[in-house]
């Protein structure tokens, strides 16, 4: 993409006769103030560090140009995790991943995103740093840059240091037309990689619980695998982010959307050893835990093998298994387990666990 | 899984199935005390494995769903007062009061805390001493040893700022409750295979004997589920009534002897009232009188007198479904007007309940 613009929102005023604030090295009010602290923090730490710089124009609204007659894909997540990072991951990997992973989920490649940033008064500078260098290093593992945005401060007390939503825009990929509306009685269901990492991963570190093998979030883009399957001709007829409610969630709300029913074999979803553990100690279970780097995929079943094929090629699909299958109506998810015998597999009931995201 | 999936093995379990068929001659009711044991049969569908003759109920070992209206309420007023952090397991958050729940006490602003041990509650204790840390101890025996340490704990290090609000529940008065009732449909028991490794076996051999009734100590994965309906129909066909101990990889027959002098030192065995049953003598724990000034509901000064019964039931059948007389699915409530998300009853409001645990697992079954 050509002409990226950098973060905008910036009032400059020209005729600044107030002292600029001391040096700091934590966020104060006056960075979110609209004045000369504010311009600073944007100028001297927020551009150089997501690299929206060169040769672009300060201004409210960035420009880009689309491919002639190209589909736009638009979503947009706001990551509040506690803590801000965790083992394989932090907030800014998390908002980058989570705004691509939500495009990729529409059979699109990502085009631009926007990075809107509140910050809590008392947030250490360096904090700041870390993050927006990540969400820099994300958004280029990504091949996607940030060309607008916005700066926010609250009181502090009233933000957990910092909250970080980001937009996207994509372009669908030719051809592509992946939604619940094409799902249908015979198709396959995929999952890319095992289940349950990233909500493990962040309770671990926020309840301190230690394992032998420490669990890293599977914090990840997943164009790569979207590329895969798109370049190995497959008829992609769903996708979807098993983020906050895991696999459960997303496959009951595809069951709902799409009014089939859907029978998973419990024994083939893959579920790593410590995450598998941890659900047992803790009384979880891994279908309803977060991931951050997997996609749940729907194909006709003449297509599956290939399809497997494909994301097994890619190192972030090694371990993709056929999980399931779609039936006809009424819409419910159906487990069966290792024993043979079925149970409802619903929704997590009650509390997710707070704030993974 | 060392010790998980050797549990859940398909041949073991189609075996002791297929073993189980062939010693069933007559109908059987064979209850299972624990929440934990009900969730794993639905969970893991074993009922499906089960000849027709042999009906599983649901009995009333799930603390969470039995801990009364008012405790919740008590738990909800000392959250409102500004000095009390409440802290509690997950699980309680949303079980209803007569005037709401903890979740809600937490929005409107009561510091609510959600721990794994009341040894999390207590380090909260250390590290506020301007604050009172109010730990709602819920549990059977499995979980009185933990709390009971806590509260010696806080004794030696003189914390003043660390109490309790009991509502332990006890397993054999809850078994002789249901035996007591000349309705009862229940001909076996498999006891609750982690209670028993804190208690030990002793104290279900006075209920066998009297009852005429087997009861099998058993564990919590599907095999040993299985195996302990095993034994439990094995002992109804020989017309045996005997205890059993299905689970011995885990439960020695006296028990964890230091665990059990723990709870000694300092909870009194006292009368409960369980939600959905009522009050049960010598059912339940209180704080010892040498402990007392730990007593929330003294401390606090909550009222002491016994209360009227705040059943909330709407005409919920939790109370039948507890003592093993229907099946979750047979009360007319059941996933119409009562629901995980809006339970009228004890054995809908945590994941360990039978109503809960039919909700999510066999509702279209």
């Amino acid at each position: 993409m050509r002409g990226v613009l950098p973060i905008s929102a910036v009032v400059v005023s020209l005729e600044v006769h107030c002292p600029a604030p001391l040096p700091s090295d934590v966020v104060q009010l006056a960075h979110g103030g609209g004045g000369r602290a504010m311009w600073r923090l944007l100028q001297e730490i927020v551009l150089p560090a997501v690299g929206a710089g060169s040769g672009a124009h300060a201004h409210d609204a960035a420009t880009f140009a689309v491919p002639p007659g190209a589909r736009l894909a638009f979503t947009t997540d706001a990551s509040v995790v506690r803590p801000l990072f965790f083992p394989g991951g932090d907030i800014g990997r998390l908002a980058v991943f989570g705004a691509v992973n939500d495009l990729a989920a529409a059979g699109a490649r990502p085009l631009a995103l926007s990075l809107s940033l509140i910050l809590e008064e008392g947030l250490a500078l360096e904090t700041l740093r870390r993050v927006l260098a990540s969400v820099e290093a994300a958004a280029r593992t990504s091949g996607v840059r940030v060309v607008t945005g916005d700066t926010k401060v609250v009181d502090r007390g009233k933000g957990d240091g910092l909250y970080v939503s980001m937009a996207g825009i994509g372009v669908v990929a030719p051809g592509a037309d992946v939604g619940p509306w094409r799902i249908r009685p015979g198709d396959a269901l995929i999952v890319t990689g095992d289940v349950g990492r990233h909500g493990i991963a962040v309770l671990s570190v926020r309840e301190g619980i230690a394992f032998e093998s420490p669990v890293e979030s599977d914090c990840a883009p997943v164009t790569g695998l979207l590329d895969a399957l798109l370049g190995a001709g497959i008829e992609i007829h769903c996708l979807r982010d098993p983020t906050r409610g895991g696999l459960s969630a997303v496959m009951n709300e595809l069951a709902i959307a799409s009014e089939v029913s859907i029978v998973v074999d419990e024994a083939a979803i893959p579920v790593d050893a410590p995450v598998a553990a941890a659900c047992e100690l803790l009384g979880l279970d891994p279908l309803a835990m977060a991931c951050e780097g997997r996609l749940l995929v729907v194909v006709p079943d003449a297509d599956a093998d290939r399809a497997l094929a494909a994301l097994r090629s890619l190192p972030e699909g090694a371990r993709a298994a056929r999980i399931g299958r779609v039936e006809g109506a009424p819409a419910r998810v159906t487990a069966v387990t290792a024993l043979g015998t079925r149970h409802v597999l619903d929704f997590a009931s009650g509390e997710q666990l707070p704030r993974i995201c | 899984m060392k010790y998980v999936d050797e549990y859940r093995g398909n041949d073991a379990a189609h075996a002791l199935a297929r073993a189980i068929a062939r010693a069933t001659t007559r109908s059987w009711c064979i209850m299972e005390v624990c929440g934990g044991q009900t969730h794993a049969i639905a969970r893991f569908g074993l009922e499906e494995l089960l000849p027709p003759e042999v009906t599983l109920l649901h009995g009333p070992g799930c603390p969470v769903c039995v801990t009364p209206a008012e405790t919740l309420d008590d738990a909800i007023a000392l959250a409102a007062r500004p000095e009390v952090v409440l802290c509690t397991y997950g699980d309680m958050l949303r079980v209803p009061g007569s005037i709401g729940d903890l979740r809600t006490a937490k929005a409107t602003g009561g510091d609510v805390r959600v721990v794994y041990s009341a040894m999390d509650a207590l380090a909260l204790a250390r590290g506020l001493p301007d604050r009172q840390v109010v730990f709602l101890a819920v549990g059977f025996e499995t979980t009185a040893p933990g709390h009971a340490l806590a509260v010696y704990q806080a004794r030696r290090e003189g914390l003043s700022n660390f109490s309790l609000l009991v509502a332990h529940v006890l397993v054999p008065p809850a078994i002789a409750a249901i035996l007591q009732d000349e309705e009862r449909r229940v001909d076996g028991f498999l006891a609750a295979g982690h209670v028993c490794t804190i208690m030990g076996t002793a104290e279900y051999e006075p209920i066998a004997r009297r009852y005429r009734v087997p009861i099998v100590v058993t564990g919590f994965e599907p095999v040993d589920i299985l195996q302990g309906v095993y034994r439990c129909v094995r002992q109804l066909e020989g017309g045996r009534a005997e205890v059993e101990n299905a689970y011995a990889r885990v439960v020695r027959d006296g028990g964890n002897v230091r665990a059990r002098a723990m709870v000694q030192e300092v909870f009194a065995v006292t009368e409960r009232r369980w939600r959905g049953i009522g009050a049960i003598a010598a059912s339940g724990l209180g704080l010892a009188p040498a402990y007392r000034e730990f007593d929330a509901s003294v401390r606090f000064g909550l009222p002491q007198a016994p209360r009227a019964s705040v059943e909330i039931d709407g005409g919920c059948l939790s109370g039948l479904v507890l003592v093993g007389k229907i099946k979750p699915t047979a009360c007319p409530a059941f996933g119409t007007r009562c629901t995980p998300d809006r339970p009228l009853g004890a054995t809908m409001v945590s994941t360990e309940g039978a109503c809960a645990a039919y909700y999510r697992y066999r509702r279209s079954s």
